[in-house]
């Protein structure tokens, strides 16, 4: 199947967006933020459908809300009622997704390729050097920011009393997750993040015991699904999501059996 | 040098007044319980001394100087949070990532990190607890892990909230008599949040009750009676003793609830 330039594009794009959304999906499933992310990926929809409307590259739409209302969560903090204000947002954002599409009718096989992701398969190079500077990006960031994210994740209070700066770590990673989300966007669509942001993170979090295995397993996960479920779609021609979110869970159902013996 | 000088401090949460016009100065080396009931306001004085809230008025020096985030002079061993609590990361990988947690960076521990945060844990005596999952240890054994980090960096003032909540009696005297013993080597000023008197009988150095805005510190026998309690909150309370134990009663109930009621 790599005769085929598409299957090598396909297979670079799922590499790189694996990397990404293992690595930060770890410290999502970490923080229980994972509802967060889930939102993000929401707010992305009008972003591409208004970018598309006023002609512009939906990619650049995404970038531009995700950010925007990743800015917006982090700056709420840890406020009460906080999930219900993420979940008003969520909602409105596909509300105006839909409103985008009523000014601008497109075919149905965009809408459905941006809520379930069906076009990794025809992704064009160009399209995957884009998620390999989006992502670097993202790495660079999450690495920068890491020691004290992972503090301020484990121990806020102590965190801040140490000096650590809670609001700006996540602000940060909240810009950092809406950048990720929208790479994943682009393999599983907006609907389907969590297949690749959280199932590989939640999985490799019940294997180990060390943030370093954990990060590391998280992202062997995510790169080893996103591969198995594009060869599972080139041989079966079911959809790559599809395959996506059925070895994710699988996975985590496994990982669950495993903890529960080793507790035992 | 003294560990903490508040003068006239009034401290509000919200629009909650927590301290209004409180005096009291904690010198070196001296353990100090802090009671009161819940919302006495025990956290926000700890808060403030480690300089994340700000008094309405009134001055507050810690260890020489004003309050600000991040002394190193100070340990400070938060509640700990359920959600940590559940987790699957080892007590090792949670002292290490607040041993260099304030660096920018990657989270790779240094070789001196990873021998700072062993140090710190074979001084309570939690080398082996730190190499299981949080999850799988006991409340006890928590604590002492969280203790552990606490010391980090050779602080002259610890702060300690609630490290007895949800406890057993032998393991509440397991960890009064740990920090008494440290902090006793160390000379190191302590801060210690309980909810009742009985557990820090053996440890304490003085007893700083909070109620009503107000606070009353001194020896054991000179806060806790009759008249001090009375007047502290405003309603006549009646203090017992037996066996070398102590009960504050109010003229409806026990005042000082028991560990183990209260979550």
């Amino acid at each position: 199947m790599f005769e085929f330039e598409f299957m090598r594009n396909a297979f670079m794009a799922c590499t790189v967006v694996g990397v990404v959304a293992g690595a930060v999906g770890y410290f999502l499933v970490l923080r229980g933020e994972t509802f967060a992310g889930h939102a993000l990926a929401h707010v992305g929809f009008p972003g591409a459908t208004g970018a598309v409307l006023i002609g512009v590259s939906p990619l650049l739409g995404m970038v531009a809300f995700t950010v925007a209302a990743g800015i917006g969560i982090g700056l709420l903090g840890e406020k009460a009622h906080r999930d219900v204000a993420i979940g008003i947002v969520l909602t409105q954002a596909l509300g105006l997704g839909l409103l985008f599409l009523h000014f601008y009718t497109t075919s149905a096989g965009m809408v459905t390729g941006l809520l379930f992701g069906s076009n990794v398969l025809g992704i064009s190079l160009e399209r995957v050097w884009t998620l390999v500077i989006l992502g670097a990006a993202c790495l660079v960031a999450l690495a920068a920011i890491g020691r004290p994210l992972l503090f301020a994740s484990l121990q806020p209070e102590l965190a801040e009393a140490k000096g650590t700066r809670l609001e700006l770590v996540s602000i940060l990673f909240m810009v950092i997750v809406a950048l990720a989300t929208t790479e994943a966007m682009q393999i599983v669509g907006v609907l389907l993040v969590f297949a690749l942001m959280v199932a590989p993170a939640a999985t490799a979090m019940h294997l180990t015991r060390r943030v370093q295995h954990g990060i590391v397993v998280s992202v062997m996960l995510a790169v080893v699904t996103a591969w198995i479920s594009l060869t599972l779609a080139f041989y079966t021609d079911w959809p790559t999501s599809f395959w996506i979110t059925a070895l994710g869970s699988l996975a985590y159902l496994a990982s669950t059996r495993i903890r529960m013996r080793h507790s035992r | 040098m003294t560990a903490i000088v508040f003068e006239k401090v009034s401290l509000t949460l919200g629009r909650r007044r927590i301290l209004s016009s409180v005096s009291f100065s904690v010198p070196e080396g001296l353990f100090v319980g802090v009671l009161g009931p819940n919302g006495a306001g025990k956290t926000t004085l700890m808060r403030a001394v480690l300089g994340l809230v700000t008094p309405q008025s009134g001055r507050i020096a810690v260890l020489g100087e004003a309050p600000r985030r991040g002394n190193r002079g100070i340990g400070y061993m938060p509640q700990m949070r359920r959600g940590a609590a559940q987790l699957g990361l080892s007590g090792f990988e949670l002292v290490l990532g607040a041993v260099g947690g304030t660096r920018w960076g990657w989270p790779l521990a240094t070789k001196a990190d990873k021998e700072t945060a062993w140090a710190a844990l074979e001084r309570v005596g939690a080398a082996n607890l730190a190499r299981r999952p949080i999850a799988q240890l006991s409340g006890g054994e928590r604590q002492r892990v969280l203790i552990a980090q606490a010391l980090i960096g050779e602080p002259k003032l610890l702060l300690l909230d609630e490290p007895l909540a949800s406890l057993d009696p032998v393991h509440q005297r397991g960890v009064v008599e740990l920090v008494r013993d440290i902090a006793r080597e160390r000379g190191i000023a302590v801060l210690f949040c309980a909810h009742e008197i009985n557990p820090l009988l053996r440890a304490v150095d003085q007893v700083l009750y909070l109620g009503n805005g107000r606070a009353a510190i001194g020896p054991v026998d000179d806060v806790v009676n009759r008249h001090v309690l009375s007047d502290l909150y405003r309603t006549p309370i009646h203090v017992a003793r037996l066996n070398g134990r102590i009960f504050v009663m109010a003229e409806d109930g026990e005042l000082e609830s028991h560990a183990h009621d209260d979550d």
